[in-house]
């Protein structure tokens, strides 16, 4: 839909990453095709996919999972809608609140502001692998003894973060706490919890 | 007579310990399902098309284009051409589609054409020339009054003083009375005496008559000590991390199933039900878990109406629609704002003895809350008038104790100036004026005794403004509040089965407060059995009715008829029990797992062998709450908490840190002391969020939200919180008023306590919260600019 100056007041919607990504595609003006393209912009060599569906294929908790997926969709929308990996949350949708922190080749990222096309070839690790089948890694179970959650909808992706934190830094300072998960927001308020997880070195006294 | 009342602390092995949550692991590993995770398999993606300006009027929609799309399943419009809009984001039409990327396609190709209209999104201060609103109380000036929150003496006041120009029903009474109208506001209406309405001149601002008690003028005249100034809070969102929102799936077209992030599954098909023309015993209401709602998630929203209406559209296939964060920002509730002029005079031993307020704010179309002023002291001497202040945008809703952190802020804000001007200490200055504190005037006096303990307050407070050389002033300040929090009407199944095992039924939710752990631990408690043998099954319309979870009553509900059931169940399995032990059922105790004989021990049977007596048929009793026939009243309202704040600011940037803040509660009987203190955290938490960072900011030209999102709408993290320290009240003069809800109370001062705090440490008022570097340096540069 264009702006028309004969209907000012058509609405359009507002200006999201999406049609960013989406626009992006279309001014290289490829024709519609599935799967990639390689054109030159800006005098470099650039991939194009899509922006019909194409085969997409991750490494997520060491099983590869195949989907036919629009060059749009990020990685996080790929493994909740259709491997039905949950534990990451959408929250902002853009990169401010860590609720989707997932670890690629072991790194935490907002699995929000990635899109699952590049994140192929990437080891991707999600909450649903650190803990140990039933049992919880030693993490969570220190986020249950310090109550450092309370609606649980942020704890996800403290727990993904607070895993990498203490692998970097064992035996966190009240500094380098404050740095170092600063990065996901809790709306209940469970802060002091979290930070008493990390003052403990995971551990739960 | 079965024996209802809590236990002794002797006899109460889980009751008031400090027990980890029993929905911990769930939550901690990612298994825990929330309504956003619902994806069975077809689901459709939802969506819906909302207005962009803040008024309008629906010209004409074109959906053609947007049917005709493959993978487009379904086109709801949702509000018809000639339809007048008032706020920006309001919904117009919802498409379901195979995925979130067809549905918004789909969107884009929907042409709606608006004529726009003036619209007035601004609470500045009203023009002193609004006339007060004294013409009769129409039909929506009483709604929007219930809505908001205004006492009911007021409510009372304006419909003796104003008459009332509309006649309602003997229906419309009944209706009220379901919606939780006060009988004394009904009774009011009954004799209202009744006016015709005249034609009114348009205006945003409703302005209440002057309230006057005592003899303002003449106490004022007559103080030692007078201060005026002007506080006050902007309009802040809830920001529930997982936003409203539903999923609905037609199993035949007269069985709904709703998936929804709700604060009230037991109250959610009754909303459903005549919208969707269908029975409400047709429509299965479902959550297990909700990711917040703060107040903001109690209603079935026109957007979960309108997921039913496409699932219908669409053969009945699941279809979901959550939020997106932009849609949660501009109409999913928001905390309304309040503003106020304030006089206030002490006489010379520190005595309160005259208050005047003019107040203002808004909450959207319908106006604003009253904040309760002056806050929980009874002046005995005041003037007060409030203009509530009707804004294109999307309408308030309940956000953690309802107008009582807007009223705790101005009235803490202008006692703490109060107390400056005479030098006096905040501290000392509230010990003199207790008596006019109310009824938790005693509870105060022990709280702040705890609190200036943790806080080393009279070691360390100094008058007002930091002399210390350089650019860092620290500071402390302090405020009170009190909430009722008496338990909501709650029912539940409680079963035990002949093999020992154990079962709750109750509908009601856990909004990450604690609910399902306390309502374990009572029921392990009672039947002196270990937590992990009670199975809570929750979250489900079809179990026993419960409340919604709002204004602190959840606690006291559930935990009240989860008692009554158990006594009643242990008592029940007595019976069956006692001829095998050889005794009365009245001799019998449940403890350690087994069941025995008070006086003699030995003559005990394992909890198993116990219910193995129960025989073939399941032992299930119903409790409730209230029952008047089961008494003592488990639970109990009005609670008293106090807090204190230290920060540093830095005068040459406006920053504000907070170094310490402390807590000190009463809620009755604590259940878990851990889950209890950890809202108590929370609240802290939030508080400091809402006092340092959080506002909702509209633009006058457009009408919209110019922050809808988590980068521009800043939250409090965990870099911004400063040592924290929370002590709950416990034990003789608590313990044995029953149990009391705690999600209001200790959210309602931290606003006031830093702001005075800030206030000490730089020697001047910041009005206004959020306290904003910009905000801070304002304040300092219109005292004479004494930094820099």
């Amino acid at each position: 839909m264009k702006d028309d100056d004969a209907h000012p007041r058509e609405t359009t919607l507002g200006f999201s990453r999406r049609d960013f990504i989406k626009i992006s595609a279309v001014t290289a003006a490829v024709p519609l095709v599935l799967g990639t393209k390689v054109v030159e912009a800006a005098g470099e060599e650039v991939t194009i996919h899509g922006p019909g569906k194409v085969p997409v294929t991750l490494n997520v908790n060491g099983k590869k999972l195949s989907a036919e997926l629009e060059p749009r969709v990020t990685l996080l929308d790929a493994m909740r809608e259709q491997f039905d990996l949950t534990g990451a949350k959408r929250v902002c949708d853009r990169g401010a609140c860590g609720a989707c922190t997932v670890l690629l080749d072991g790194k935490p990222v907002y699995a929000c502001s990635v899109l699952a096309i590049d994140a192929q070839g990437a080891k991707i690790t999600t909450i649903e692998a650190l803990a140990e089948g039933d049992a919880l890694s030693p993490v969570m179970q220190a986020f249950v003894a310090h109550d450092a959650q309370q609606c649980g909808f942020c704890t996800p992706g403290f727990v993904v973060a607070t895993t990498h934190f203490l692998q970097q830094h064992p035996k966190p300072s009240a500094e380098d706490i404050r740095h170092g998960l600063s990065g996901n927001y809790c709306r209940c308020g469970t802060y002091d919890g979290i930070r008493a997880v990390a003052l403990a070195g995971g551990k739960q006294s | 007579m079965s024996q209802y009342s809590w236990p002794d602390p002797a006899t109460r092995p889980l009751l008031g310990k400090s027990i980890s949550r029993v929905d911990g692991p769930a939550k901690s590993s990612g298994r825990a399902k929330y309504t956003y995770d619902y994806n069975p398999q077809g689901l459709l993606a939802g969506n819906i098309l909302r207005c962009p300006y803040a008024h309008a009027r629906i010209t004409s929609i074109d959906t053609s284009a947007a049917e005709k799309m493959p993978g487009v399943k379904a086109v709801v419009v949702i509000q018809k051409p000639g339809s007048e809009i008032f706020w920006a984001g309001d919904e117009v039409v919802g498409v379901a589609a195979v995925d979130e990327g067809t549905a918004e396609d789909a969107m884009r190709a929907i042409k709606v054409v608006y004529e726009v209209l003036p619209h007035f999104v601004s609470d500045a201060e009203p023009p002193k020339t609004v006339a007060a609103d004294t013409g009769p109380v129409s039909s929506d000036d009483f709604q929007d009054m219930e809505e908001n929150q205004v006492p009911d003496d007021e409510v009372i006041a304006a419909i003796q003083k104003r008459g009332v120009s509309f006649k309602p029903e003997e229906k419309d009474y009944e209706s009220m009375k379901g919606m939780g109208v006060e009988p004394a506001v009904i009774a009011a209406l009954r004799k209202a005496k009744f006016v015709p309405a005249e034609a009114k001149q348009k205006s945003p601002y409703k302005k209440t008559g002057l309230q006057t008690t005592g003899a303002p003028d003449k106490a004022f005249a007559s103080a030692a000590a007078t201060v005026e100034g002007v506080y006050g809070v902007p309009c802040i969102v809830h920001s529930c991390l997982e936003t409203h929102g539903s999923a609905s799936e037609w199993n035949s077209d007269k069985e709904l199933v709703v998936h929804i992030s709700t604060q009230n599954v037991s109250g959610i098909a009754a909303q459903m039900a005549e919208p969707l023309n269908v029975p409400a015993g047709s429509i299965n209401v479902l959550q297990q878990n909700v990711g917040g709602g703060f107040g903001s998630k109690f209603s079935a929203d026109r957007w979960d109406i309108n997921t039913a209406n496409l699932s219908k559209a669409a053969a009945g296939k699941p279809v979901k629609n959550m939020l997106d964060r932009r849609a949660e920002f501009e109409v999913a509730g928001m905390r309304p704002s309040a503003y106020a002029r304030v006089k206030i005079a002490a006489d010379k031993d520190g005595k309160l003895v005259a208050w005047d307020s003019r107040s203002w704010g808004t909450g959207g179309v319908g106006g604003g809350g009253t904040p309760p002023l002056p806050y929980i002291f009874e002046i005995p001497n005041q003037r007060k008038q409030n203009t509530a202040i009707s804004t294109n945008q999307g309408s308030a809703r309940a956000w953690r104790a309802p107008n009582h952190p807007q009223a705790a802020l101005i009235t803490m804000s202008a006692i703490e100036d109060l107390a400056a001007k005479l030098k006096m200490d905040p501290l000392e200055f509230i010990s003199r004026n207790l008596e006019i504190a109310g009824p938790r005037a005693q509870t105060y006096r022990e709280e702040f005794a705890i609190a200036d303990e943790m806080m080393g307050w009279k070691k360390n407070w100094h008058q007002r403004g930091d002399k210390t050389p350089g650019n860092i002033k620290r500071g402390m300040g302090l405020s009170m509040h009190t909430w009722g929090g008496r338990g909501h009407n709650s029912d539940c199944d409680l079963t035990i089965h002949p093999d020992g095992s154990v079962e709750i039924k109750m509908g009601t939710q856990d909004l990450g407060t604690g609910a399902r752990t306390i309502i374990t631990i009572v029921a392990a408690d009672t039947l002196g059995i270990p937590m992990e043998r009670v199975n809570l099954l929750y979250g489900n319309n079809r179990y026993p009715q419960s409340g919604g979870s709002g204004g602190s009553t959840t606690s006291g509900g559930v935990t009240s008829s989860t008692r009554r059931a158990a006594v009643d169940a242990r008592d029940a399995l007595f019976a069956k029990v006692a001829p095998a032990l050889k005794a009365q059922p009245e001799e019998l105790e449940a403890v350690d797992g087994t069941v025995r004989v008070k006086s003699d021990t030995s003559r005990s049977l394992l909890w198993k062998e116990a219910c193995a007596k129960i025989g073939a048929v399941p032992l299930t009793v119903r409790g409730k709450n209230p029952d008047k026939e089961k008494p003592p009243d488990l639970t109990n309202s009005g609670v008293g908490g106090v807090q204190m704040a230290d920060v540093s600011v830095d005068i040459e940037t406006g920053m504000v840190r907070v170094n310490k803040m402390v807590a000190v509660q009463d809620c009755g009987l604590v259940v878990d002391v851990k889950t209890a203190s950890s809202q108590v955290y929370g609240a802290l938490i939030m508080g400091i969020s809402y006092a340092l960072y959080e506002e909702k900011i509209l633009d006058p030209v457009t009408g919209r939200v110019l922050n809808p999102n988590l980068e521009f709408y800043r939250l409090a993290g965990l870099s911004d919180i400063g040592e924290l320290q929370v002590h709950m009240m416990t034990g003789k003069g608590y313990d044995e008023r029953g149990v009391i809800g705690l999600a209001e109370p200790p959210v309602v001062s931290p606003g006031a306590s830093i702001s005075n705090a800030v206030a000490n440490a730089i020697g001047v008022r910041v009005p206004f919260l959020p306290l904003t570097p910009d905000r801070v340096l304002e304040a300092l540069d219109e005292a004479g600019g004494s930094h820099g």
